[in-house]
């Protein structure tokens, strides 16, 4: 018997604005894995994360996280979510905002202060979150959901406006965390960082028209690069309307 | 509901508050500069002083609490916090109540420098305790709390949050007593009077200037209130939705 996948989803509809923007979408991601969600902007990559951590109204299909209902109360405490857009207190300096979030978890400042150094803030700790730059505030963010050493970390295109470095770095804790067993969804709408996954979702007009490893995309479009194996695969779509 | 995350709510939100000190400054002094203002003007008359400066202690945290917190919650579901929270252990009534202890403290802090203003200074007088107009100043600050809460969940931006001021404040503030008594109102206005919740704050502060003894009278109309601060919070908590289109 396979292991019980970590995310679980089946059949997945979902309407914002009356407006159908998940058409009946389904896909297991494994445990111990970083699964890349890519598609254009509008495509309904936040509407799906937004199905996994329970935030988003659905309109039918089931989606399962660690075996339970998506957003149930068990959940809150092993599922964390990093939103699109840095959900910070502008208010309160890095340390405050990042110590909060650890504190609703149990966790104290030290290890608040150890997230912080991780996403390399560490000499911004004192400074007022609304006086940030736009990838300072994403990291910060992103520093609230690492103090919490979840099981399922879903993170909504964390890399968007950072520099390169820092964006090496952040994939590298990703695999680390990965490595020790945690689940990953990243949405990006980069190509680039979807070799970085152990498995990659393309989204297009509410469907997934892609789930499979990197490797065999590539193999099975016969491309140099995903970007060309997507074009290849939205292409061979579009011909056979 | 769990006490020990209501706390860290609570102290997340006094934490952002005491980090902006010119609301901090403003919160504390603009109701007793304002007092003594109405002091002054009223200067002839020390016994009308008596009943409009009372009612203002009042009246001053239930305006803040409003503005307050329908800006603060606002600024939760729109900034993304609010959503975030969802996801965390935080239950919608440890995020109501944090709010409710944070800004209580907020609001007795503001009664206690208006009040000590006034009743030292500037020759407030009251027939009965101190602590039960603390007490009628508290439990209207919540009251306040409560329809910034529940307004919050109808407005998109600050500015229409502001814009619900003249409607849901204003017109208790003009019915309440403050203006004109009650009970020399146009007899359909009496009625709508006596269907808002900031009515009974002042009846019951009028208890504690006339009386030496704490009546009974002022407990119903206290009791009056803290219903309608129940009644608005559960309906504010209400409009707090896990999920959302
Ligand atoms: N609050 C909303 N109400 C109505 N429609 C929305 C809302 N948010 C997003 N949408 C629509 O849903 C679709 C998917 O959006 P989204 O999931 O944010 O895409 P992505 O994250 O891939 O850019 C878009 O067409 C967008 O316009
Ligand atoms: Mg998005």
């Amino acid at each position: 018997m396979p292991p019980t996948p970590a995310i679980a989803v089946t059949d997945l509809v979902v309407e914002r604005g009356k407006r159908p923007v998940l058409t009946g979408v389904s896909t297991e991601v494994s445990a111990g894995s970083v699964t890349g969600l890519l598609g254009p902007s509008g495509s309904g990559k936040t509407t799906f994360i937004r199905a996994v951590v329970g935030t988003q109204k659905v309109k039918g299909g089931t989606v399962t996280v660690l075996g339970e209902p998506a957003g149930s109360k068990p959940l809150r405490g092993r599922v964390a979510y990093v939103t699109q857009d840095a959900s910070i207190y502008r208010d309160l300096s890095v340390k405050a905002n990042v110590a909060y979030f650890a504190a609703l978890y149990g966790r104290d400042r030290r290890e608040a202060m150890r997230a912080i150094e991780r996403v390399g803030m560490g000499d911004h700790a004192d400074k007022l979150a609304g006086n940030l730059s736009g990838g300072q505030k994403t990291r910060t963010s992103l520093a609230c959901a690492l103090v919490i050493e979840p099981e399922v970390l879903v993170l909504d295109e964390p890399t968007v406006g950072l520099d390169p470095v820092i964006r090496e770095e952040l994939w590298d804790q990703f695999r680390e965390l990965a490595a020790g067993g945690a689940t990953l969804l990243v949405s990006s709408h980069v190509m680039d960082e979807a070799d970085r996954c152990d498995r990659l979702l393309l989204l297009r007009e509410g469907r997934f028209i892609a789930d499979d490893t990197p490797a065999d995309l590539r193999a099975a479009t016969g491309a140099a690069n995903l970007e060309a194996a997507f074009l290849h695969l939205i292409r061979e779509l579009e011909g056979a309307n | 509901m769990s006490p020990r995350i209501t706390f860290i709510t609570a102290g997340r939100i006094l934490r952002q508050l005491l980090n902006d000190h010119r609301t901090v400054g403003l919160v504390l002094a603009v109701p007793a500069l304002i007092i003594a203002l109405i002091s002054a003007i009223m200067d002839e008359a020390p016994q009308v002083f008596d009943q409009t400066g009372l009612i203002l202690l009042a009246a001053f945290p239930f305006m803040l609490m409003f503005m307050i917190t329908s800006i603060t919650l606002l600024r939760e579901r729109t900034g993304g916090t609010l959503e975030r929270l969802m996801t965390t252990p935080t239950g919608k009534l440890d995020l109501v109540v944090g709010y409710a202890i944070a800004f209580g403290t907020a609001a007795a802090a503001q009664t206690a420098v208006a009040a000590t203003v006034a009743f030292a200074f500037l020759g407030l007088d009251t027939a009965g305790p101190a602590w039960a107009v603390f007490l009628i100043c508290i439990v209207t600050s919540l009251l306040g709390m409560a329809l910034g809460l529940f307004v919050s969940a109808f407005a998109t931006t600050e500015f229409q949050a502001i814009q619900f001021m003249p409607v849901f404040v204003v017109p208790q503030l003009f019915l309440c007593g403050l203006i004109w008594p009650a009970d020399q109102m146009a007899g359909w206005l009496q009625g709508v009077s006596d269907a808002l919740p900031l009515t009974y704050a002042v009846k019951a502060l009028t208890e504690v200037r006339l009386n030496p003894e704490v009546t009974a009278d002022m407990w119903t109309d206290l009791a009056v209130v803290a219903g309608a601060v129940v009644l608005a919070t559960a309906l504010g908590a209400a409009t707090l939705r896990r999920r959302t289109d």
